[in-house]
């Protein structure tokens, strides 16, 4: 059908026509030559990556930060979801999700200036109360062990009020005439919860779980980027990305191949880890699978 | 009677602390959420010096409006930043919105034969991706687009995820009606254009709110494609370059004959961001319904 035309030239162009630009990864890029005339050089790049350590460095930031978003973004989204379920005030529940939903909402820049405005060293909000209880004034900008910390915590204040959402519209569906019966037979809240409410909030958990698992080489680059800022190479031991090490590489050294060996690298193994991991839920739980 | 009040909804101990704990950890999370942009505000209204010699803080301690006047003192750059978010906003939004509802319409059709396999085109895309560097190159070396705010617009048209969001919306419309207009010989665009765009109108209004949210956030594709030569960027990226270069500042000082010294540095990045984002935050109480069901539809049943 003619209507579908737009969509697929729209994703022909945007997702497929770069694919085969991964080359890049095999050549030493110059203008002159351009994409697919520069010279081929096999694996030279990768294992210049691999010699400096750098491969290994964004693999283990990407994927250690994406663990912690995972385990801790989901768990305070259930807690949460299942907590606003419990509450009776309707006014309370309305007005909180709205507020929590707020930081979804607003663009990374402002979330890299907020970071600043309460991070910065002479004037930031953390500062000004540490020196109000007597004690130091932290370098925050240039301490790289705090801000794994940091980025989590700004990850869940972003993230939460839209995760919650989603798993207490999926309580929503749950019947409620089960959870008066569980009621009538004398099941407290936390019975409750641990016997009904969680069983039910399995499916739509792995599915997220299988979507995450999926982007676990995918970062979360407008959060990193304007976070820490584009070269506060004093912090990249803790905070470099895959994106950010692309996003270098192509806006700054202008070093194409690199990125792109980067980035082939992480489509490659990360569609491995979607495969896999959606093979291990259809073995589990047949039900659950994405494709 | 007794018996059936004690019966009502969690009237024992533990079902009461489980309330209880609710309430206190879901309300200080909430202002957990919130206060930041007291932060921003409050910083905005504060005197400069009062900031060097105190810190951020939430509540201004001496209301002040100056670095409001600065901003302002050379409306041309932030007017003509809205102007280009607002155009591209606008024109993204409208042209994206069209294309998903369309493809997510024929998507949901029984009768179209390859469904499945454009679907998976689609999906496709999510999971494998060239990444940024030929993306970067085809965009300025093939498409010379470079400078255009064509390279900001086009990107942002739609994702996989709001044509699946589609799909589901259109599922729930009973395939009878699409049926008897089809008897009563409308074409294919026709039913689309009379029939399923009007029933799906809540749909619509959430999937064209994402486009739109994300047009009025967008930044990366901006800082990719457009350079420093251009003289109107959009709302974000102007943003990000007060906030991270001193050039804009110095600028503003020459226009306002201001000594630079004397210049608002700290206030003026927030009295900035507050402009640059304050209508969103104003506009958000009346669309954040539409977001949740959104959400709610999209993500459970995917």
């Amino acid at each position: 059908m003619l209507m579908c035309l737009p969509a697929i030239v729209f994703f022909l162009v945007m997702s497929y026509l770069p694919m085969p630009g991964l080359y890049l990864a095999f050549v030493n890029f110059n203008y002159s030559d351009g994409m697919f005339r520069s010279p081929f050089v096999g694996m030279d790049n990768f294992e210049f990556l691999i010699h400096s350590g750098t491969l290994w460095r964004l693999t283990f930031n990407t994927i250690a930060y994406n663990l912690a978003f995972i385990v801790f973004g989901n768990g305070l989204q259930i807690l949460i979801a299942i907590l606003l379920n419990e509450l009776r005030t309707r006014w309370f529940k309305k007005f909180t999700q709205s507020l929590m939903f707020l930081p979804y909402f607003i663009s990374f820049v402002l979330v890299g200036l907020i970071a600043y405005n309460i991070l910065s060293y002479e004037y930031g909000l953390l500062n000004s109360v540490l020196k109000s209880l007597g004690a130091d004034p932290i370098q925050t900008y240039s301490n790289p062990k705090i801000w794994p910390f940091i980025i989590l915590v700004t990850f869940l204040w972003q993230s939460t009020g839209y995760g919650s959402v989603v798993y207490f519209a999926a309580i929503m569906g749950l019947d409620s005439e089960i959870l008066e019966a569980a009621e009538i037979d004398g099941a407290n809240a936390l019975q409750r919860i641990r016997y009904i409410v969680l069983p039910w909030l399995k499916p739509t958990f792995i599915i997220l779980l299988l979507f995450s698992l999926g982007g676990i080489l995918r970062g979360n680059f407008g959060l990193f980027y304007n976070l820490v800022g584009a070269n506060n190479s004093a912090l990249f031991n803790s905070t470099d990305i895959i994106e950010t090490f692309v996003f270098r590489s192509l806006m700054n050294n202008f070093n194409f191949p690199l990125g792109s060996a980067v980035s082939l690298y992480q489509s490659v193994f990360g569609f491995f880890i979607v495969v896999t991991a959606n093979w291990l839920v259809k073995k589990m739980s047949p039900e659950n699978t994405l494709f | 009677m007794a018996s059936t009040t004690a019966r009502r909804r969690g009237n024992d101990f533990t079902s009461a602390a489980v309330r209880g704990f609710g309430y206190a950890l879901i309300g200080l999370f909430a202002l957990f959420c919130v206060l930041p942009f007291f932060l921003v505000l409050g910083t905005s209204f504060t005197a400069e010096k009062t900031i060097t010699l105190h810190g951020y803080n939430l509540w201004p301690r001496d209301f002040s409006t100056f670095a409001y006047k600065i901003v302002f003192e050379n409306p041309d750059l932030i007017v003509g930043s809205y102007a280009v978010t607002v155009c591209i906003t606008i024109v993204g939004t409208a042209i994206g919105l069209f294309i998903v509802a369309m493809t997510g319409y024929a998507l949901q059709r029984p009768d179209f034969r390859s469904r499945n396999a454009i679907s998976f085109f689609i999906y496709f895309t999510t999971l494998f991706q060239g990444g940024v560097v030929p993306f970067y190159i085809i965009m300025t070396q093939w498409f010379q687009l470079k400078d255009n705010y064509l390279s900001v617009l086009l990107p942002g048209l739609m994702t996989p995820f709001l044509i699946i969001m589609m799909k589901s919306f259109v599922k729930s419309i009973p395939h009878a009606i699409t049926e008897s207009a089809k008897m009563d010989g409308a074409g294919d665009f026709r039913i689309f254009m009379s029939l399923i765009l009007p029933m799906t109108t809540p749909a619509l209004a959430t999937i064209g709110l994402f486009i739109a949210i994300g047009y009025w956030n967008e930044w990366y594709n901006a800082m990719l494609f457009l350079s420093p030569n251009m003289s109107y960027r959009p709302l974000q990226l102007f943003l990000y370059n007060v906030v991270t270069s001193a050039d804009f500042v110095r600028n503003s000082s020459v226009a306002s004959n201001i000594q630079p010294r004397d210049m608002p540095l700290e206030s003026m990045k927030m009295a900035t961001a507050v402009v640059a984002t304050g209508p969103v935050i104003l506009f958000y109480p009346l669309v954040q319904r539409f977001f949740i069901q959104g959400i709610t539809v999209g993500a459970v049943k995917g």
